[in-house]
């Protein structure tokens, strides 16, 4: 019970970070292997406003998503739509935004090592146990993942009732035909990476209630949530939400019934379970 | 296989320069026989790299993986067989690592075949981790008597034995293949080419050769720890320099070794907290600046030449 809890506790912010992945992969069609990095800055933020000034992270969040959004959609049209307006093939594209992302994500870990140094971080906040279905768990966990829930729930709405997230959807799924219809492709990537940028960030400073980071823990994130993503299917919503719990439950019970330094050995063997019985994702349908 | 005068006289020319090569020891000892000694790991790992990721733009990260399964192949094996025996050992493990992972995900779209590999490293490193802390055990020494410039002339003979490979496959059957598939994979596969299986023979080129170098590079290290032996670090270096060389030509990522090396270590050695940012960096003019590496700089510039002759 304890293990399944934690799990879905952990999972709730896993899905909040795949979406924002998921955002950026799925509807603008950019593989952003410095996703991690973005959720690192976040927890950054965090941590920073709440020693300097006693900022609790929930306020923090509302400092970190315009701020991140304002330099992703800047990282997306200054290095991306170059690379998009000259990419000949989606294979070109798809190489040139994994090295252009690798590299950003090397940028940003030299320039947070150089700010924040090497240490690891961490701050107590709301880290009273809470009693909860007869076990006790952190008021941070249960507040971060409300906070996620809360934001999942917004965005899934957004994206399913309003204009914007219908035009955002049919990106996703062709983007040629989505131009003929008069989508303006070009401006909706850009806001769908800003906001994935945006989610993730948040992602990261709610993590960093509970969960201790440094520099240079970016790329652990990244392959998580690239695991969920591909897992739950790209583009698709309520994969991403599913996998991110199953992820979630499956990393609780390794840490605590076999060894906690295996975690990520455990995402890994699940990555690769997907690829060989259903690379399309959980919900995906076969490409014919 | 007929060879044409050309043929012979690169081949040649090739040989002159390895034994030219091989006279460094003699030369000096210390900071430029070891400079020497990376060069040379790099250039084994660079060239096979581009063996497989240059015809096919797949991006492996698996270099790290290859390696330390070498290093523990040694590692592990030494205290059993003959130092001499564990190279061929390491190389067949490797390639046969490289086999497994390419049969499950070389039918896929690039993306997932690199996060596959980014992980591969990590995941090994966890397991060797784990099984290390229940029995107790922290690292492996390798104690011989294997000095530096034997290292040094081990590693020129296997980067020898890589281009003779690129040079082998680049005129065989294999090689025509992986010409189609790169300019097309779709018409590869209507004209009969078992795609699949050409990219999985060829992926095992840098698996066995990594897993070799870092087989040859344990004595180096004396004691082994996972995080050493699978640092990530290497597979991204490794990118970085094939790619600022230029994938189109056998000797391509030997021109992006040879520079980077020198950068890399002169940087590391006054500003060590500024690598990474370095990487970033050498990424983003990759991608922007260099597209086709030092060696599409060089054919532009000679192709300039050539019309402002004519």
């Amino acid at each position: 019970m304890d293990v399944i809890v934690t799990g879905l506790l952990l999972g709730g912010l896993y899905a909040l970070v795949a979406m924002g992945l998921n955002l950026q992969y799925g509807m603008a069609r950019i593989m952003n292997l410095a996703n991690g990095e973005m959720l690192v800055a976040g927890g950054f933020a965090a941590f920073w406003f709440y020693t300097a000034a006693q900022v609790s992270p929930l306020l923090t969040v509302f400092i970190v998503a315009p701020v991140a959004f304002v330099l992703n959609w800047l990282i997306y049209v200054v290095f991306l739509r170059p690379l998009v307006a000259r990419a000949k093939s989606r294979g070109q594209l798809e190489v040139d935004s994994i090295l252009t992302t690798f590299g950003l994500s090397f940028v940003a870990v030299g320039l947070m090592l150089a700010v924040f140094g090497g240490d690891y971080f961490s701050y107590s906040y709301l880290s009273f146990p809470v009693s909860l279905l007869g076990d006790t768990y952190g008021a941070n966990r249960i507040v971060a993942f409300c906070a996620a829930v809360v934001i999942c729930g917004a965005l899934w709405l957004w994206l399913t009732q309003s204009r914007a997230g219908l035009s955002i959807r049919a990106i996703s799924v062709a983007p040629a035909s989505a131009r003929l219809v008069g989508i303006d492709v070009r401006r909706l990537a850009a806001l769908s990476f800003a906001l994935g940028g945006t989610v993730t960030a948040t992602g990261g400073a709610l993590i960093s209630t509970f969960v201790t980071l440094d520099a240079s823990t970016g790329v652990l994130f990244t392959l998580k949530a690239l695991v969920i993503v591909i897992m739950g299917g790209v583009g698709d919503v309520r994969g991403t939400i599913v996998a991110a719990l199953l992820l979630g439950l499956l990393e609780t019970f390794v840490a605590s019934v076999i060894d906690p330094g295996l975690t990520l050995a455990a995402a890994y063997l699940l990555f690769v379970l997907i690829l060989l019985v259903r690379p399309q994702g959980l919900f995906g349908r076969a490409q014919t | 296989m007929r060879l044409t005068n050309r043929d012979w006289n690169a081949l040649g020319l090739s040989a002159l320069l390895i034994a030219v090569v091989c006279c460094l020891p003699f030369l000096t000892q210390g900071y430029w026989l070891s400079i020497g000694v990376t060069i040379a790991m790099y250039a084994v790992l660079a060239t096979s790299w581009a063996l497989f990721s240059g015809p096919t733009h797949y991006i492996s990260l698996a270099t790290a993986a290859f390696f330390g399964v070498g290093t523990y192949t040694v590692g592990y094996g030494i205290e059993v067989l003959p130092y001499w025996t564990l190279l061929p050992i390491a190389g067949v493990l490797g390639a046969v690592l490289a086999a497994l992972a390419g049969l499950a995900t070389l039918r896929l779209s690039g993306v997932y075949f690199v996060i596959f590999t980014l992980g591969l490293a990590e995941f090994i490193r966890q397991i060797i981790t784990w099984v290390q802390n229940l029995t107790g055990q922290r690292g492996i020494y390798v104690l011989t008597s294997i000095t530096e410039s034997h290292i040094y002339w081990q590693l020129v003979g296997l980067a020898a034995l890589v281009f003779l490979t690129g040079w082998l496959i680049g005129r065989s059957r294999l090689g025509f293949a992986l010409r189609i598939i790169g300019d097309d994979e779709e018409v590869a596969r209507h004209s009969g080419i078992h795609t699949a299986r050409a990219k999985v023979l060829l992926f095992m080129v840098p698996g066995a050769a990594a897993a070799i170098a870092g087989a040859i590079l344990a004595p180096r290290y004396v004691y082994i720890e996972p995080m050493l032996a699978f640092t990530p670090m290497l597979s991204f270096q490794v990118v970085i320099m094939a790619l600022l060389g230029g994938t189109g030509r056998l000797w391509g990522p030997l021109v992006g070794v040879i520079p980077f090396t020198i950068i890399w270590e002169a940087i590391s050695a006054s500003f060590p907290n500024q690598t990474t940012l370095l990487l970033g960096v050498s990424f983003l003019v990759i991608v922007y600046l260099l597209p086709r590496g030092f060696v599409g700089l060089i054919e532009d510039t000679r192709h300039r030449g050539r019309e402002a002759q004519a």
